[in-house]
Formats: structure tokens, C-alpha cells, sequence
């Protein structure tokens, strides 16, 4: 895809998202919009992958470690073909393929559990030296939240990805500035995440991360030795006008189907 | 009299077997957290650089680098002293290992007082109590080298998928089995037959039960030994007949008896033929420095404790 195609591919994951958490009326609808354009960019362009075959071993492979994000990546997956359309209203659904935290034994496409927050990276560590030993040329990319970062397992991970130099390895980190309780700097600032993450021996960068061109060029940069993060910066809810407002207040939230249709209008 | 190939060291028989698996299967990864100098695996990384990653402090990080390495198809061993592969990395066994479905192995050395003067911080009389309640999970504690080398080469193998503990002394390990010995995970030994009692062990307890069946018979108790190196899944089967054909149980376990093999054997008996039972264990004490053999004592881990429970009815 080129840019303007992922800018549109970016629309049609955010209005997907909305449309699949409308069924339930409720969910993590703040973390879910703050990714949408990273999603976009990884699936659209950069991920090598093939919906056919979720488990080619070749693939490059995703940690969404901010689980309960995973309504965004259904919406993704779905759109790329790992499922049917239809598939997106079990969100929730007891017995359902879509979890409100992402599970690999569940759905097509979900390459790790995730949502006790701070061990996908660990997790995306064993992957990328897995695929460097056994020789397959893919890359293994994390999500994981700012305030997720609260949790120290992180930091242990940072350590070892530079100590085996996994160069195959990309983090986002996706700066909503909002964790459950409210504002990260008045639960738990983490201060200034490039320099403490540059500090551990990483190549870092800082994009808009609702910059889908600015986004992709930080992705066509890292080609380095040595592991890379992106840090996104991003707004919490994003596109969801009435998800946006109730900052930090929208870490999870309910919404009526009005709600949904009427921001669904404006990002079309 | 020992055999020749038949390591005195537990940690030996560990790395050996691990370096003999890993000569023919590239799956085969070992992984440490800072204690390689203790586990016994130096050997194995010195042999095999690359699959052997040393994950420094960080027994979270290493549970989940190694649940990643499952994820594409390695077979990851990953040892900490108990407390620490357990106590410490509970999250990260429950969600990146077992309820993602993957496949690993992880080492919890230093079982109990075997951690002798490491004391109390380094002491687990819980690990098996805290992995228990995860699901699908299995938890095993071999009792001698050959037990150790026969099980650790199993699950080197396509035969076993999922998550395995496996609690093991780290030195010397009174010798129980010969070498050629066969163990089937899940299922339970019977070592030498009885009809008054059956005394279940596992571990270190094993040879103490041994010990303690020898002083019973003296007294003409005839006393059944079984070696539970199996505590999940447990061997519902044996214990039922166990029952039914000694109508008695001692169990005797270097763990807490609150969450350990006893109160494993205890909800099977209660279901399928209630008897009574002694319980020799930790009772839910920490630990202390000490030689192995004066915490034996003082936690009541020996085979006179076992022959004090055969006569406490």
C-alpha cells in the first residue's frame, strides 16, 4: 500500500473497531483507537505475512502486548482476510474466537496471549532470537501501552533485547498519556520514554503516531543492528469524539450504538 | 555401589542429559538466571553458545523469552533455583506459558531444605503449592540422577507438549533407582510392596521412606513404598488401589503439607476410598539456614518422623 492507501486502510480499521465494540456497547475503546494507524502501516505495508496461512513460520510475527487493545486488531485481521467480517461480532461473546484480551489459541491471526500487561515483550525477545537462530528472515514487532511500561518486566526485556542484540525486533510504544486511573503522570509518570529506552541500548524514534506517512518512515528506518523502538506519539480514544472527551476517563467505557454511528459519520 | 555412568550429582545428570538431547536436536535451548555456575549447566554453554542464553536477574523476562522461544518451535529449558522459577515468575508461567498453550521446561533446583544454607529466602516449601492451581500444568520432583536424566530426556522429545516443573536437588541425591530405569510420567512407583501401610514420597523423601519401611518391618509393620515423582497430573488409579489394599498412607513431601502431595493424595482418597493419613511434611514454617540433615530434623523430614507416623495411630 502506498501512503494514501494506508491512510484509508487506517479509516476503514477505525470505523471497523467502532462498528465491532458497538455490539457489546462496551470495551477498551481508548487503547483500541490509539493504534489504528500503527496497525495500518504494519498491515498494510511492512508485515510479512499471509492471512492463508497464519502460521507460516516465515512471518513476521506481532506481540500486541497491550491486550485489551485487541478489538483493533480484530477489526485489522478481519479486513486483511484472516476470518469473515461476520466473525467481529463475538467481541466478548462468551464462547467466542474474540476475547477482550487477545488470545493466540482463539483467533486466526493472534500470534501471542496478551493481557496481564508487561510480558509481551519478553515474549517478542524469545521469538526474534528464535527466528535469528533457526536463520528465517522475518522481524518481530511489540506493542506495548506508556503505562503499561509501569510494569518492570518491561525493563528486564529492554535489558536482554540489547544484551542478544536483536536487531530483528520493533517495539512500539504507544504514548496515549492515559492508563486505567487516569493521566500517566499523575499515576506514574515514566518521565522521558526515548531517553530512558535509548539509555538501554536501543535505537529509538519518536513519530505522530496518528502519522501514518510519519509512522511508515520511522518503519523503513530501522534496519539497524540493534533492537529499535518507536515511541507514538498519540491521543487516547482518537476518532472517537465522545471516547477523546472523557479523557483519562476512557480506558474502558460503555457507548450506545448512537454514539458509535455519530462519530462513525464524521470519520467518514 | 554405584554404577559407572551414573552421576552422583543431580545437576550433572541434568546438563549431561540436556547435552546429549541438544547433540542431535537443534530445539534443544537452555536458559539460566544468573546461576549457571550453580545449575550445573556450564557445561552445556560452553558446548552450545547460542543455545544457551543467560538471562541474567530477570526470572520474568527469562519465563517469557522462553515462552517465545516455544512459540517458534524450540524446546526451552529454563532453570532457576525454586523459589525464584516459581514464586517469582508466577504470572508469566500462568499467562505466557500455560494459558497461551506453549511448550516449556522449567527447572526449579534447590527444593526445600536442600537449599540447606541459602536459608529461608531461597527455600521453597510452596513451589509446587503455587503451580498446581494452573491448569494443564505438570509438576514433578525425580528422586535420584537416574530418575532425573530418564525424565528430563522425556520431555526432551516430541512426546510432551505443554508446561512442565520439574523440582530437583541440586548435589548429591541418595541413589534409589539403577540405571536403565523406566519412568511414565503421571504414573507412580511402587518400590517395594507392603500391606499395612503406604508410604508416598517423592524427591528426597523417597530414600527416607525407603529407610523408614526397613525400620518398620523390624517391628513387623509391612510398610508399601511409592515414588510419586508425579504430583500433576496425580495417579488417581494407584492410589485408589493403594487404599484399598493397605487402608492406610503416610506421605511424605520436603514442601508444606498445606498445598502439597499429601492434600494432592488426600483429595483422591476422599473421592474414591477414604483412609487415614499421616502427614510428614514442612507444617507451614519457613525456612532457615542449616545443614541439610539438622533442617531434616527440625522440620520433621526424616525416616524416624515417618516411622513416629506409622505408630501415631
Amino acid at each position: 500500500m502506498d501512503i494514501q492507501e494506508m491512510k484509508d486502510f487506517a479509516k476503514q480499521i477505525r470505523v471497523t473497531t467502532l462498528r465491532e465494540l458497538a455490539v457489546p456497547g462496551f470495551g477498551h475503546i481508548g487503547g483500541a483507537m490509539s493504534i489504528v494507524e500503527t496497525l495500518a502501516v504494519l498491515y498494510g505495508k511492512y508485515l510479512k505475512h499471509d492471512p492463508k496461512n497464519p502460521l507460516w513460520a516465515e512471518r513476521d510475527k506481532l506481540v500486541l502486548s497491550k491486550g485489551h487493545s485487541g478489538p483493533a486488531l480484530y477489526a485489522t485481521l478481519a479486513l486483511r482476510g484472516y476470518f469473515p467480517m461476520e466473525m467481529l461480532t463475538e467481541l466478548n461473546r462468551v464462547g467466542g474466537r474474540l476475547p477482550s484480551h487477545v488470545d493466540r489459541t482463539k483467533t486466526p491471526g493472534i500470534d501471542m496471549t496478551a493481557g496481564s500487561l508487561g510480558q509481551g515483550l519478553s515474549v517478542a525477545c524469545g521469538i526474534a532470537l528464535g527466528d535469528r537462530l533457526d536463520g528465517r528472515d522475518c522481524r518481530t514487532y511489540c506493542i506495548v501501552g506508556d503505562g503499561e511500561l509501569n510494569e518492570g518486566q518491561n525493563w528486564e526485556a529492554l535489558m536482554f533485547a540489547a544484551q542478544y542484540n536483536l536487531g530483528n525486533l520493533t517495539l512500539f510504544v504507544d504514548n496515549n498519556k492515559v492508563q486505567l486511573d487516569g493521566w500517566t503522570n499523575d499515576i506514574m509518570s515514566i518521565g522521558n520514554i526515548k531517553a530512558k529506552i535509548q539509555e538501554f541500548g536501543w535505537n529509538v524514534l519518536s513519530v505522530d503516531g496518528h502519522d501514518v506517512e510519519a509512522v511508515s518512515n520511522a518503519l523503513s528506518g530501522v534496519v539497524a543492528p540493534i533492537p529499535s523502538a518507536i515511541i507514538l506519539d498519540t491521543i487516547k480514544g482518537k476518532g472517537a469524539e465522545f471516547a477523546e472527551a472523557a479523557a483519562p476517563n476512557n480506558h474502558h467505557m460503555t457507548f450506545t450504538a448512537e454514539q458509535i454511528e455519530s462519530v462513525i459519520k464524521e470519520i467518514l | 555401589m554405584k554404577k559407572e555412568n551414573s552421576p552422583t550429582l543431580m545437576r550433572e545428570a541434568l546438563c549431561n542429559t540436556l547435552i546429549s538431547a541438544a547433540e542431535k536436536d537443534a530445539r534443544i535451548i537452555a536458559l539460566d538466571a544468573d546461576l549457571v555456575s550453580s545449575s550445573g549447566m556450564k557445561p552445556f554453554f560452553k558446548k552450545f553458545p547460542d543455545r544457551a542464553i543467560n538471562c541474567g536477574i530477570a526470572e520474568a523476562n527469562m519465563m517469557g523469552v522462553a515462552a517465545g522461544l516455544s512459540l517458534v518451535g524450540k524446546i526451552p529449558f529454563a532453570h532457576s533455583f525454586g523459589p525464584f522459577a516459581t514464586r517469582r515468575s508466577c504470572d508469566q508461567i500462568f499467562i505466557s506459558q500455560a494459558y497461551a498453550k506453549l511448550n516449556v521446561r522449567i527447572i526449579g533446583s534447590d527444593p526445600g531444605v536442600t537449599a540447606a544454607y541459602n536459608g529461608g529466602t531461597h527455600m521453597p516449601f510452596e513451589d509446587m503449592a503455587i503451580l498446581r492451581s494452573i491448569p494443564d500444568i505438570t509438576l514433578l520432583e525425580p528422586a535420584d540422577p537416574i530418575a532425573l536424566a530418564d525424565i528430563v530426556g522425556k520431555l526432551c522429545g516430541d512426546d510432551y507438549y505443554g508446561i512442565y516443573y520439574i523440582r530437583m536437588a541440586r548435589k548429591e541425591a541418595v541413589k534409589v533407582y539403577e540405571t536403565g530405569a523406566s519412568f511414565t510420567i503421571g504414573k507412580g512407583n511402587v518400590l517395594r510392596d507392603g500391606k499395612d501401610v503406604t508410604i508416598f514420597a517423592s524427591g528426597i523423601m523417597v530414600a527416607e521412606a525407603l529407610l523408614a519401611a526397613d525400620q518398620l518391618s523390624e517391628s513387623g509393620v509391612s510398610a508399601r513404598v511409592v515414588d510419586m515423582f508425579t504430583w500433576k497430573p496425580i495417579d488417581v488409579e494407584l492410589i485408589a488401589k493403594c487404599a484399598a489394599e493397605t487402608g492406610r498412607f503416610i506421605v511424605a513431601e520436603n514442601h508444606n503439607i498445606y498445598g502439597g502431595l499429601g492434600g494432592a493424595i488426600a483429595e483422591v482418597t476422599a473421592k474414591t476410598h477414604p483412609v487415614p493419613i499421616e502427614f510428614v511434611g514442612v507444617k507451614d514454617r519457613f525456612g532457615q539456614v542449616g545443614k541439610q540433615s539438622e533442617l531434616q530434623e527440625i522440620y520433621g523430614l526424616t525416616a524416624a518422623d515417618i516411622v513416629k507416623a506409622a505408630a501415631s495411630r
